[in-house]
């Protein structure tokens, strides 16, 4: 357990250096514009991100490359591909203490690789389900002719009122052998089923809590479009499927991107939903840094998986930023 | 020209100010309240808000959420006129955190038996003058010069209690009273264990015979392998802590390895619910009173702890906490109503197959740590 969380002073000389660097930019952009410039304004939200983004990214990378102690080391990263490496090293070093040879006991721990596999594949599944769900929903929403549109999207909406938290454990007393679905079922005759603490209800959790970040970034893209132009599809002779497929889909790719975008970071990065309405069966990747920081209080470990994550989430935006290179969907990468 | 010259002022100064904030990392020598873990909801007591007087009687109490009658504070301050700064925390990892980062904030401290091993192998407790609690005498035999506290000089046993199973009769009337139970593949998915890595191989390895406390590694080994056998034979419904006592009041399994405490508070409320420590032997805990090195108040530390081991008020507090007390006067106060009471007041024969957790060292940690991993990674 690491009681002292204190910086080394090159770390707070770092920050000082950046506030520092800060300030003289300021002061600069207001020499070149003789004056208060526009982009003065701008400031206090750079200060912003220099705060709360970029410094807790540098102490993430400093605390991945570094041991307790805080000496420079590459064994964070080792313990990712091997997550039996820390345990390793002890069980031979209690072999030497009692003269025995426990190179047998040694093996790769596959946890944090499998884990991650894992989390990418769930969310995926969470992505492509809300996507199936969402462009649909979208579609209805933003359609002028149905006056289901505005009450559906109010309907989207309310939920969100509450704290996501609530929601899910809300789906507990649905989900559970003694909840409402199966008291339901057993009033009708049929057997209960086990709904809960599997990877399925899990998912269930994921796309219930993420299907809104697809929905609505699509439906602003499709409300925005002009409606005329799939009329004109429709006179040229394209039947209303052709239509959706050759023009409607098209034109709402920046939506879309922004909506996959949207749903697949948070998923990667899922925790709490599969210790609820998992059951604590299976673990994800946002599970495994809790643990690794709040369980065995490890915290370089934890950041050289944080590291990994954040590095996956960039190269997977980048791809998904070729399908959208105008960047109308406000992609962040 | 006048504009440009308030800007830069303004921005320097803030900058400033920034550096400052940052720059204070030195913790403060008044007490940092604001440290202290966020209450909960359902807590009774009030948060601290008060930052303890320097002078004037005051004791500062540190504590688990919702571990003392209220109504006790309320009779100490009356009858010795000294204010109680009454302060939760959650996880004992959080109290020892704290206490080492806010030197003098904290008369009384209630950490479990193996942090109180480790308070007292850091020279971070004091010594507590027995003269001025008469009252510890109360101590049952049984918690006099525990293992944590061999010379039962730093520390007063507070509440105490086991881990064992708790299960619903209607499900499995005639339970196997053995740890067995919970490797029996008849309860598909009837079992809940607990989310918590020293509990759930401290049970396997009972289970097998061995030492709660081993770092024998093939011993270990032969654990984790039990663990990840049960997990495939698909008898565990889930691993979880605090959601386990209401999901078994709601019946939703037939076994769960629980704490004593929490198994009388779901008895309480489904009469269908029973306890039993298994045969083999289980872990016994003992949160204790302590009085840290620091502490500013050490008199009214020791009025306060002697309070807490007057015979009516530790009834109140068992009564109101539901945990087993040490207290020999209490137990004689409530008679046969603790006595008869099996989850309370266990077996001498069952305790003394019961051990208590000692310090993992930092070095042999990672081996347990990974292999509770591997069994939360099996499929």
């Amino acid at each position: 357990m690491r009681s002292d969380m204190s910086l080394p002073w090159w770390a707070w000389a770092a920050m000082g250096v950046g506030l520092v660097a800060f300030a003289a930019m300021v002061g600069v952009t207001i020499r070149r514009n003789r004056g208060i410039h526009r982009s003065l304004f701008a400031s206090p939200y750079t200060l912003w991100m220099i705060i709360f983004t970029v410094v807790p990214v540098i102490l993430i990378g400093y605390y991945a490359f570094t041991d307790a102690n805080g000496a420079f080391t590459l064994d964070n990263f080792k313990n990712f591909w091997d997550s039996n490496f820390n345990a390793n090293k002890s069980i031979l070093a209690a072999g030497e203490a009692v003269g025995q040879d426990y190179s047998a006991y040694i093996t790769r721990g596959t946890v944090n690789v499998d884990t991650l596999v894992y989390s990418l594949w769930m969310a995926f599944l969470c992505t492509v389900i809300c996507l199936l769900l969402g462009y649909p929903a979208a579609l209805i929403m933003a359609d002028r002719k149905m006056k289901l549109g505005p009450t559906l999207v109010v309907l989207f909406i309310i939920p969100m009122w509450m704290n996501f938290l609530l929601r899910t454990i809300a789906w507990m007393s649905l989900l559970e052998d003694s909840g409402l679905i199966n008291t339901f079922l057993k009033w009708l005759g049929f057997e209960g089923v086990q709904l809960m603490y599997n990877s399925e209800a899990v998912l269930l959790g994921m796309v219930y809590n993420f299907l809104p970040f697809m929905v609505f970034p699509i439906y602003t893209a499709l409300s925005k479009m002009d409606f005329r132009l799939s009329e004109a599809a429709a006179d040229l002779g394209c039947n209303s499927w052709q239509t959706l497929y050759k023009v409607t889909m098209p034109l709402s790719i920046p939506g879309i991107v922004s909506g996959i975008t949207m749903v697949f970071m948070p998923s990667v990065t899922t925790f709490f939903i599969p210790r609820v309405l998992g059951g604590g069966n299976t673990m994800m990747f946002g599970d495994l840094i809790e643990a690794k920081f709040l369980t065995e209080g490890n915290w370089n470990v934890g950041s050289a998986l944080s590291l990994i994550m954040m590095l996956l989430i960039l190269v997977s935006l980048s791809i998904l930023r070729k399908a959208d290179p105008n960047g109308e969907g406000g992609g962040i990468a | 020209m006048k504009l440009r010259k308030i800007a830069l002022l303004i921005v320097v100064t803030l900058c400033a100010l920034l550096l400052a904030g940052c720059g204070s990392d030195k913790p403060a020598d008044e007490p940092a309240v604001t440290d202290v873990p966020a209450v909960t909801e359902e807590t009774a007591m009030p948060e601290a808000t008060t930052v303890p007087a320097q002078t004037g009687k005051v004791v500062n109490v540190y504590n688990w959420e919702d571990y003392i009658d209220p109504a006790v504070i309320t009779l100490f301050e009356q009858e010795y006129g000294i204010k109680v700064n009454y302060m939760c925390f959650t996880t004992v990892e959080d109290m020892i955190v704290q206490v080492e980062a806010n030197p003098g904030a904290f008369d009384v401290c209630f950490p479990s038996d193996y942090i109180i091993e480790r308070m007292i192998a850091g020279n971070m407790l004091r010594e507590i003058n027995f003269e001025n609690v008469p009252n510890a005498a109360q101590t049952i035999p049984y918690l006099q010069n525990p293992a944590y506290d061999p010379e039962n000089k730093y520390s007063v046993p507070y509440m105490w209690g086991t881990v064992g199973i708790l299960y619903n009769k209607t499900m499995i009337p005639d339970p196997v009273q053995s740890w067995s139970i919970l490797w029996d593949t008849q309860y598909q998915k009837q079992v809940f264990m607990l989310d918590s890595i020293r509990d759930s191989m401290g049970v396997t390895l009972k289970y097998l015979g061995y030492d709660l406390n081993t770092t024998n590694v093939p011993e270990l080994m032969a654990a984790k392998e039990k663990l990840i056998e049960q997990k495939k034979s698909g008898v565990v419904k889930a691993y979880q802590v605090d959601e386990t006592k209401d999901k078994m009041v709601a019946g939703e399994a037939a076994l769960a390895v629980m704490w004593s405490g929490d198994a009388m508070y779901a008895i309480d409320l489904n009469e269908n619910l029973d306890y039993f420590v298994p045969a083999e032997g289980s872990n016994v805990w003992v949160d204790g009173a302590v009085i840290p090195a620091t502490a500013k108040n050490p008199e009214n530390a020791e009025l306060f702890i002697n309070f807490l081991c007057r015979p009516e008020i530790a009834r109140m507090n068992c009564e109101y906490i539901c945990y087993s007390t040490p207290n020999q006067g209490a137990i004689d106060l409530m008679g046969e109503e603790y006595t008869a009471n099996h989850v309370q007041n266990p077996d001498q024969a069952v305790l003394d197959k019961c051990q208590f957790f000692h310090d993992i060292s930092p070095d042999f940690l990672p081996v347990y740590e990974a292999m509770w991993m591997e069994v939360k990674n099996t499929k």
